[in-house]
């Protein structure tokens, strides 16, 4: 297992439990990933657009992990005077080109951005990572529909397919289970992926597509942490200090226990 | 003016990198421009809000971006689109509204847009061009596509008298001249009025201007409109959007900022978004009390009181 994701989840959960915050559970579900990308893909001239914007503490961790944030800027998150709010602000941070927050937005500025690539002849991958509970977001609909009819190959998808929402099970609350049938029905490359398989996203991440590009990650809300783990309440609510040792203690023994994939 | 606005568009795209983006619209008048611009020209599909944040990504991309729908279709159901990711990010995204006001008519109320700029001009940065004579629509292009911030181009039906010359395009133009009340009007509505005030002997004959630029502010107020409120103490500002954030309460507000009293004051505003009966543009025109004879009993209903 790659020490750096565990330094970024021990980042995020201390973040989240100094700044007194939320949304750890889908936060700590698209971690890996968003490190990964940021770590091993993203070159100068890609773009990466978060359109589950309740996971910017997991982007600003990822960006830190890269150097474009510094603890003193993560220190500050949440918190009076800050560059760093609850979703990703229109400005201030490089690598974040927009700002999202309101579910359903994001799919379609990675596809315009992805066509400006397209027209101006531009090298560069983007990539965009969705919830899958923003799915049930008409628009989203209407950005793929856009991008897979215009078969942007510049353009990779990546869903945090973790089954929860803000108040509910996806498929208790609006079911299209699996979405990966619904997904097939267009043109696109689709696979599907252990979202915390680090090795299995790389392969993910390298096949070769002429046409829009889809990748569901099959994650756990709250990924790591024992009493988190796949629980709905971990959408929205803060550590207690005890809680917070006991998600630093779960992440360490993952390491120590030698369980490369959890 | 949708021709005007074709033509123009075509010849500004000789000179820009310019990206078109419609809403499925523009059958048997855009097809000029779609052909200049090829695979610049993108017809997104029924699907506004995809569009408008696809527009929004490809400013910031650095290209001049249109927009153009049906007047509501490009405004009110992406209006999410256009405050988060346009206007927050103060990208020069160029929104197009064919028909604004009740410019679609016996279409029905679901294709009216009385409330547009009221609502844009809410949101950071935004401003608002509505060209009020078909002769205004090239230089109006050049304004919109030169401007470094969102705006939305209102377009509407230009409606002077047969065979005038309207003065030259400009945010504040005065129509006609008189000893009478001020008359302030917001697009193409105050060309509507030309002929009917002009026809007035000078004593009762109004001071009509014509506003196409929003949001009006107390700075950019021209001094001989200022001198005329003074000298009648009589405003009258007809437009056909409610009443609501409309040019009326904009105009308002800068008098006051700029300490100008308007002891006498009187709006005409669209009313309803939808009566009992459907009909034209003209017919709804009436209904609201702002075609030109319901104009004509408000100036003179405003000259036989005192001041």
């Amino acid at each position: 297992m790659d020490e750096g994701i565990r330094v970024a989840r021990k980042r995020l959960l201390q973040m989240h439990f100094e700044s007194g915050v939320g949304h750890i559970g889908g936060n700590l579900s698209c971690l890996d990933a968003l490190v990964l990308l940021h770590r091993e893909r993203l070159a100068e001239s890609d773009r990466f657009i978060l359109s589950k914007g309740h996971a910017a503490g997991a982007l600003y961790v990822a960006l830190w992990s890269v150097g474009k944030l510094r603890d003193s800027d993560l220190s500050q998150f949440h918190r009076d005077d800050t560059l760093l709010p609850g979703h990703p602000p229109p400005s201030g941070v490089d690598g974040v080109l927009f700002a999202t927050g309101s579910l359903g937005h994001g799919l379609s500025l990675a596809a315009g951005t992805a066509l400006a690539l397209k027209l101006q002849k531009a090298k560069g991958q983007v990539y965009c990572l969705t919830s899958d509970g923003e799915w049930q977001e008409g628009s989203t609909w209407e950005a793929l529909i856009f991008a897979a009819h215009r078969r942007l190959a510049n353009l990779t998808v990546l869903i945090d397919h973790n089954q929860l929402q803000g108040f509910g099970r996806t498929d208790a609350v609006a079911s299209m289970s699996p979405l990966w049938s619904k997904l097939a029905g267009f043109d696109v490359d689709l696979s599907i992926v252990d979202g915390h398989d680090l090795s299995a996203i790389r392969t993910a991440l390298d096949r070769e597509s002429s046409t829009l590009r889809i990748i569901v990650l099959e994650t756990r809300k709250g990924n790591g942490v024992s009493f988190m783990q796949d629980r709905m309440e971990w959408h929205y609510l803060p550590m207690q200090a005890d809680q917070y040792r006991q998600a630093v203690e779960d992440i360490d023994n993952l390491w120590s226990d030698g369980d490369a994939q959890s | 003016m949708r021709k005007q606005f074709c033509d123009a568009l075509v010849a500004r795209s000789r000179s820009s990198n310019m990206v078109f983006l419609t809403g499925d619209l523009g059958f048997m008048a855009l097809e000029t421009l779609q052909e200049a611009l090829g695979d610049r020209f993108i017809n997104a599909g029924v699907s506004e809000q995809n569009m408008v944040s696809v527009s929004a990504a490809l400013a910031r991309e650095g290209f001049e971006v249109w927009v153009y729908s049906i007047a509501p279709f490009c405004y009110a159901r992406p209006f999410e689109q256009i405050r988060n990711d346009v206007a927050f990010h103060g990208l020069p995204v160029k929104l197009v509204g064919n028909g604004g006001g009740y410019g679609y008519g016996v279409m029905g109320p679901t294709h009216h847009a009385i409330e547009d700029y009221g609502v844009l001009l809410t949101l950071p940065g935004m401003s608002a061009v509505v060209p009020v004579f078909d002769e205004d629509v090239e230089e109006a292009i050049q304004a919109v596509g030169d401007r470094g911030s969102p705006v939305y181009l209102r377009l509407g039906r230009g409606a002077g008298p047969k065979g005038y010359a309207p003065p030259r395009y400009a945010a504040w133009r005065q129509l006609v001249r008189g000893a009478g009340p001020t008359v302030v009007v917001a697009g193409p509505l105050a060309g509507a009025y030309v002929e009917a005030f002009a026809a007035l002997a000078e004593e009762r004959r109004p001071n009509l201007w014509a506003v196409a630029e929003l949001p009006v502010s107390a700075e950019a107020l021209p001094p001989e409109l200022l001198e005329q409120i003074a000298e009648s103490g009589r405003l009258c500002v007809f437009e056909e959007h409610v009443r609501q954030g409309g040019l009326g309460s904009q105009l308002a507000m800068a008098l006051a900022d700029a300490g100008v009293a308007f002891p006498k004051w009187r709006q005409g505003v669209a009313r309803e978004h939808h009566y009992e009966r459907s009909g034209s543009q003209d017919y709804l025109r009436r209904q609201s009390g702002l075609d030109a004879q319901s104009a004509l009993a408000v100036v003179a209903e405003m000259m036989n009181g005192s001041r």
